[in-house]
């Protein structure tokens, strides 16, 4: 699998993921990836199920830290100070401080609105009202849910229907400037019209931050993502420019995923 | 031929409900039974018992007279016994039940503690009586005090908190602790904003029924050396006088009739 061609582009790297393996135990997840995301990018990760693409994407953010029995060897290097994200030496709170994350199923906190999304400025210890004040309204507004809870920010979150609870979670991830957002698979929990919204929102967000998007709908990774990864069996098969990898894959095995005779 | 069929169905359908109706019936009687006799009981306690209660009657301590016993001595003994319990089986049972849970590696060290601590919560009580004392009694010195007794009791109930503690916890979705994660909290603030909110009513469903077990248990605190009919109150919790300890024994396993006689 040595067809690794890199997009051509000049853009400027924002992580760079370097010979990634990852293992579950002694099942080898992940095998020996090489990736770049570019800044201010959509970069989607395809591919059938337990291809590996959600345990990739929590690689960049450490969640597998919070289950014992899993290992990461290689890099992940956050641009422009070169950090790896996977080293024993980074604390896995700094990481997730600094690349945020939306899940599969909406999951606010038994909170109020306003609270959900302070809860990021909180766990770093800011109190000054006004400042959270503030930031709670921008991360709304960016997440285009403002609008719809401006008069009930203190109403419970479960109260919110369940687009306008995955729009929450962006917009509390999005609270604490991110320089990197990962979502996996957020629209799969969704009604078709609240999957448009999100999707409007991650092409609004991707002048802002980075994006890593998992998603099991090829539609949805051509309509949003400027790279696509095509993943299979832990191993990336083909990466490049979505245009191309959508209308020229150059491996066959991509080509038959995309085309639906596979997966 | 498809007449038949669709009056097959119905017979079916109707069978079907008979069998419905007649577990309705049966849940409804066995409700009743309790019910009934929960309702009986109550009716004819507050008959013979409401016009012989007056304001003396928590006020007095017991006496030979009836016209004068109350059971001040025993309810405010109670009360503080519980205190005492509360204050110290709550704290302990829910740090030791999150730890477990959210702590804890996974391996057969915390399987064996596991065991032993729901097995704790089948021991006998008079078992922690005879353990506080030789414990809280001789070797700590406490003596027949109200701190003894509450200590006596925390220990009784600390392993139904921590069991409901964990119980709670563990019903919390993985997705609210990897929100937290996600967004860079530690464990503790993980817990103490999410884990220990969410649990809250579940943890409070045990500590209710370790507080309601505590408070119905006599036997420990008997063999501690609480007196049964005790006419002062207890000065201080810490004060190791031999005669201290204020319970309700007599007065609740007495048969409520004779109980009221002995008041009127």
């Amino acid at each position: 699998m040595a067809a690794m061609t890199g997009p051509d582009t000049n853009l400027a790297a924002k992580a760079e993921v370097q010979n990634l393996n990852f293992y579950y135990g002694e099942y080898h997840a992940l095998k020996n990836l090489n990736m770049v995301l570019h800044e201010k990018n959509v970069t989607a990760l395809i591919g059938p199920s337990g291809c590996g693409k959600s345990t990739f994407l929590r690689c960049f953010n450490r969640m597998h830290d919070l289950y014992p029995g899993n290992r990461y060897e290689g890099n992940i290097l956050l641009h422009p100070e070169n950090t790896n994200l996977l080293s024993r030496e980074v604390d896995p709170i700094e990481v997730r401080m600094r690349i945020s994350m939306v899940f599969q199923k909406p999951n606010p906190f038994p909170k109020s609105i306003y609270e959900n999304v302070a809860y990021g400025l909180r766990v770093r210890g800011e109190r000054r009202k006004r400042y959270v004040d503030e930031k709670v309204e921008q991360a709304l507004r960016g997440a285009a849910l403002w609008d719809e809870v401006t008069d009930r920010l203190d109403d419970l979150a479960f109260n919110l229907s369940g687009g306008q609870q995955q729009r929450l979670c962006i917009a509390r991830a999005l609270a604490t400037d991110p320089e990197i957002l990962l979502f996996d698979e957020p629209t799969s929990a969704l009604d078709p019209i609240a999957t448009a919204s999100i999707e409007e929102l991650i092409t609004d967000l991707k002048g802002r931050l980075t994006i890593l998007i998992v998603t099991h709908n090829m539609q949805q990774a051509a309509r949003v993502s400027d790279f696509t990864a095509y993943m299979y069996l832990g191993e990336i098969i083909e990466f490049g420019v979505t245009d191309a990898i959508f209308i020229k894959p150059k491996m066959k095995q991509t080509e038959d995923y995309i085309t639906g005779r596979f997966g | 031929m498809k007449q038949d069929e669709v009056r097959q169905i119905r017979e079916l359908i109707a069978r079907h409900k008979r069998r419905d109706f007649g577990f309705g019936l049966v849940g409804l009687a066995c409700l009743l039974i309790g019910v009934l006799t929960f309702t009986a009981l109550f009716v004819d306690m507050a008959i013979k018992g409401v016009p012989r209660l007056d304001w003396d009657f928590f006020t007095s301590f017991p006496s030979r007279r009836a016209g004068q016993a109350g059971i001040l001595s025993a309810w405010v003994g109670s009360t503080l016994v519980m205190l005492v319990t509360a204050a110290v089986a709550v704290p302990l049972g829910v740090a030791a039940g999150v730890y477990l849970e959210e702590y804890a590696r996974k391996n057969w060290v915390t399987d064996v503690i596991e065991i032993n601590i729901t097995n704790l919560a089948g021991v006998p009580s008079i078992v922690y009586g005879l353990l506080a004392l030789g414990l809280f009694v001789y070797a700590f010195g406490l003596g027949q005090s109200i701190l003894a007794a509450g200590l006596t009791l925390a220990l009784l109930i600390l392993p139904v908190v921590i069991v409901a503690t964990r119980e709670a916890i563990r019903s919390i979705p993985q997705s609210i602790r990897e929100g937290a994660y996600a967004l860079g909290a530690t464990q503790w603030q993980t817990v103490k904003d999410h884990i220990l909110p969410y649990a809250a009513p579940g943890i409070l469903t045990g500590v209710i029924i370790g507080m309601a077990r505590a408070i119905g248990e006599t036997a420990p605190v008997i063999t501690i050396g609480a007196l049964t009919f005790i006419a002062f109150l207890p000065p201080s919790p810490l004060e190791g006088n031999p005669v201290r300890v204020a319970v309700l024994a007599v007065h609740r396993d007495a048969d409520p009739d004779v109980q009221l006689d002995l008041a009127a």
